[in-house]
């Protein structure tokens, strides 16, 4: 299998199309584990896109290094948003669709 | 010469008066009268005493230096005015001081005599006190603002006092009378001050002020003058006088300040050149000597009542008997003789003014004499003799004469004081009446006042030795020799109307005499007289025969011993006899300071006087009438008198002619025409009351009426308008300014309103715009920048 057939483009458009995935999650669930699902997908799009462009520059480790802060930073909010969700959980009756969480009024 | 001690003269009235002022009313309730009146009396009588010490100092000093000044403090030193606060005496001012303050302490002490019933006598002293002190700053006063003070101040007192007894009418309304009408007087006396500065400085072109010129041109004025002599001006016009010299000149150094003493203006004006240049100035093409001459004698009428100023003397009798011996006859109503005497220096610079003096003066003498004969109220008799007497006074001063008025006006001051004094000692017998047909009999009931009246009379028609025929004969004969009337006829007319006026005066003092002393008492059944019957056809007033107040009469009453109603007057009590005798006495005998030139004897009043009077010396011209024409006029006088003395005493002694009843009752057209137009004072008041009062009561409705309709009318109008405008306004605050605010908030307001619809708080939402807006960015991006 000839990896150089597989080239940055390739990459691209895959990482594009996880980020729309990711996006079409996020405007359509309505349940908020699945918004974060959706947030999560657009991350790693984002990530695969340094990547990819870290690799065609010849292992630019920036690039890398750049990828794994935002996985971290994506762990960060992942806690951050479950927390916030627990808050939700408990205060919107045991349900968390986000319909229900419009006004910032505790 | 500086003397300190001069200011006691005025000091010491005004430091009575204060203390009566103040603490009279308490020192009467608690230590009774004496303690009002014996300071009220001491008091001037220090004045006198001090008058006496300065006689003493003057007579020291040479004749041409006697002078007496006393600098009190600088007063307005205002631009180039110097005008100090000054008393200043010389040989003038010696004479007025013991005058005022001799005649003015003797009726003090008549005062106690005749003021011991009225309740508030320390109110009449104190004004009797501020009236002597006024009237000594009048004649001590160094400069014409000083001489203000004191002229401005007696006729304070002199309203004061004819008001005395207020509480009736008609005494506030002839007090208010003879302040109104010194007014018109005072109003020119202060226009002459300000017109005589102004004509002392430099000139108004136009409207622009020019300084004099060089002094160069004085010399060759003062060469020009020196070169006429004055033989060849005695002939000519006033505006001939002047040598034609190079106009103009100058008055004043350059900065010097102009000082308005009267010393200073009369040594200034004897230099020819200045004399000359200030002659020759005009002002609104009048000789502006004249036309301040005519303003000062303006202020001269109104307080020496002369024609046409003289209606508010005859009612100034409402005032108490000592007030109009004192205020009214002996003092007060000489200022403006002494004026004119003070301004000599001025006053004999222009023809015009000395004829218009005298001519004046003349009148006056002749009219109000003719107003006596008919008079029935003892003091109207008085108070127009008075009015005569200035007359005659004017007549010296106006002729240039001026020794000779200040000599008559010393003699009117003792016989006059002495007459009034006598009336109220009449008076005060006869309770409070003054009607002479209530009178009569009284010489033998008072034979010290009808001896004191009776002397009075006779030297007020002017019998010879007594001290008005020397005054009186004197004025005529200097009237008869004046040169520099320009009346026709000269001097001569002016003797001719003057000698009618004399003869005039001797008659109606004499008739009043008759019928006041002499025949039975007919006071108490004098209603029921004949004499009487007439009066009120004729119009008297009943008011007029009791000057007194009702509060007066009733603490009248009371008194025992004084008489009431049914009884016999009896003689007044000694104050008031002392005093009317030593004032008869000076009637008799006050002449003999001036006897006449023709009988080759010294006459120390006029050597006295004529260092005040030198500046004007040579100015004022006789016709040159010999030793003949003055012996033959001395005759001319004698006779007058007698002959109005014989025509009285036919008339009217003992009422034992019926002539005068006879002519008061008869029908004939022509004397009930006479009598009226006389006996009424030719309808003066009443022609004064039509065109002056009444014509400023038309004045008052035309100025109601303007004010309520016009004026009125525009501030009626202002409210509406006012209120439209305010109107609109509020409409304009409320629907412009308002609206603008307001539709500020409204459109914030409905942009939120619109806005807030985005705010959904769905988190899904707010994505999908976000992604849109993106795509549409991302889309722009390419359509635009590629």
């Amino acid at each position: 299998m000839n990896l150089t057939a597989i080239g940055l483009e390739h990459f691209l458009v895959f990482a594009a199309a996880l980020f729309c995935l990711g996006l079409v999650c996020l405007l359509t669930r309505r349940t908020a584990i699945g918004i974060l699902m959706g947030i999560e997908l657009m991350i790693n799009g984002a990530n695969i896109n340094l990547v990819a462009f870290a690799h065609h520059r010849g292992n630019d480790p920036a690039g890398q290094v750049f990828a794994l802060l935002a996985i971290v930073m994506a762990a960060i909010e992942a806690s951050v948003a479950l927390a916030i969700l627990f808050a939700l959980f408990r205060a919107l009756d045991r349900r968390i669709t986000i319909d229900e969480a419009s006004t910032l009024r505790g | 010469m500086d003397v300190p001690w001069l200011v006691l003269i005025p000091l010491a009235p005004l430091l009575g008066a204060a203390y009566n002022g103040l603490a009279g009313c308490r020192m009467q309730a608690r230590f009774g009268r004496p303690a009002v009146h014996l300071p009220a009396i001491l008091l001037p009588a220090v004045s006198f005493g001090v008058t006496a010490a300065a006689f003493l100092k003057l007579l020291a000093l040479a004749p041409e230096q006697r002078l007496l000044q006393c600098h009190l403090w600088d007063w307005l030193p205002v631009g180039q005015l110097d005008a100090r606060f000054a008393l200043a005496m010389d040989p003038l001012t010696l004479v007025m001081c013991f005058v005022v303050t001799f005649v003015g302490t003797l009726i003090h002490v008549y005062s106690v005599g005749y003021m011991r019933e009225e309740p508030s006598s320390w109110r009449f002293f104190c004004y009797m006190n501020l009236f002597m002190f006024a009237m000594l700053v009048l004649v001590l006063g160094e400069n014409f603002l000083v001489m203000f003070v004191g002229w401005e101040g007696v006729g304070l007192c002199s309203y004061l006092l004819i008001g005395f007894w207020y509480k009736e009418r008609k005494n506030a309304v002839a007090g208010m009378k003879a302040f109104v009408v010194n007014r018109v007087g005072d109003f020119g006396f202060v226009l002459g001050v300000v017109l005589l500065f102004w004509g002392l400085q430099g000139r108004w072109e136009g409207d622009r002020y020019v300084p004099d010129p060089a002094p160069g041109t004085v010399a060759a004025g003062a060469a020009a003058e020196a070169a006429v002599p004055h033989g060849e001006v005695a002939d000519a016009t006033p505006s001939l006088r002047v040598p034609a010299g190079p106009e103009p000149r100058r008055l004043r150094e350059a900065g010097q300040r102009v000082s308005i003493s009267f010393h200073a203006l009369a040594e200034h004006l004897t230099q020819p050149a200045v004399r000359g240049a200030f002659m020759r100035r005009q002002v609104f093409g009048v000789n502006l000597v004249t036309l301040i001459g005519v303003l000062f004698f303006l202020g001269a009428m109104g307080k020496s009542a002369q024609v046409p100023l003289y209606v508010w003397l005859p009612d100034a009798m409402a005032g108490p008997t000592p007030v109009s011996a004192l205020i009214h006859a002996a003092t007060m109503v000489t200022a403006g003789v002494y004026m004119v005497a003070r301004l000599n220096f001025l006053f004999a610079l222009s023809y015009y003014l000395m004829t218009w003096v005298t001519l004046i003066g003349v009148l006056t003498a002749l009219f109000a004499a003719s107003i006596g004969f008919f008079q029935h109220d003892i003091k109207k008799v008085l108070a127009y003799s008075t009015v005569s007497q200035l007359g005659f006074m004017f007549v010296a001063v106006g002729v240039g004469a001026y020794w000779v008025g200040v000599f008559h006006l010393m003699t009117h001051a003792f016989f006059k004081a002495c007459l009034f004094l006598g009336s109220g000692s009449v008076i005060l017998a006869c309770h409070h009446e003054q009607d002479m047909r209530r009178m009569g009999g009284l010489r033998k009931l008072m034979p010290t006042t009808a001896w004191t009246y009776f002397a009075a009379c006779c030297a007020i028609a002017g019998f010879p030795l007594t001290s008005g025929f020397f005054s009186k004969d004197e004025i005529l004969w200097k009237a008869f020799d004046a040169g520099n009337v320009l009346l026709p006829g000269g001097g001569i007319l002016v003797w001719l109307l003057g000698a009618i006026a004399a003869l005039g005066t001797s008659f109606y003092m004499f008739r009043s005499y008759y019928m006041t002393f002499s025949g039975d008492y007919r006071g108490a059944a004098a209603p029921s007289e004949s004499a009487h019957a007439h009066a009120p056809a004729a119009g008297h007033d009943p008011a007029a025969a009791d000057g007194h107040g009702p509060a007066v009469a009733a603490d009248h009453a009371p008194v025992a011993g004084h008489g009431s109603d049914g009884h016999l007057p009896v003689e007044s009590p000694r104050s008031i006899t002392a005093v009317l005798s030593v004032l008869g006495g000076l009637s008799l005998l006050g002449g003999l300071v001036g006897l006449p030139h023709l009988w080759h004897v010294p006459n120390y009043l006029r050597h006295w006087l004529d260092p005040v009077f030198e500046g004007s010396a040579v100015l004022v011209l006789s016709a040159g009438h010999g030793p003949i024409a003055e012996w033959a006029l001395m005759a001319v006088s004698v006779g007058l008198a007698f002959g109005g003395w014989f025509l009285a005493r036919w008339l009217y002694r003992d009422r034992a002619n019926p002539l005068p009843d006879a002519l008061l009752a008869s029908h004939n057209p022509l004397v009930r025409a006479v009598h009226s137009l006389v006996y009424n004072k030719y309808y003066v008041d009443e022609v004064y009351q039509a065109v002056f009062v009444n014509g400023v009561l038309v004045l008052r409705r035309g100025c109601d009426l303007f004010d309520r309709w016009v004026v009125d009318g525009l501030v009626l109008l202002t409210a509406p308008l006012l209120r439209g405008l305010a109107w609109l306004h509020a409409r304009t605050d409320a629907r412009v300014v308002d609206g603008a605010v307001n539709g500020t908030a409204w459109t914030f307001a409905g942009c939120g309103r619109a806005l807030r619809r985005l705010q959904t708080g769905n988190l899904q939402a707010y994505l999908c715009l976000t992604v849109i807006g993106s795509v549409v960015l991302i889309v722009l991006n390419y359509v635009f920048l590629l």
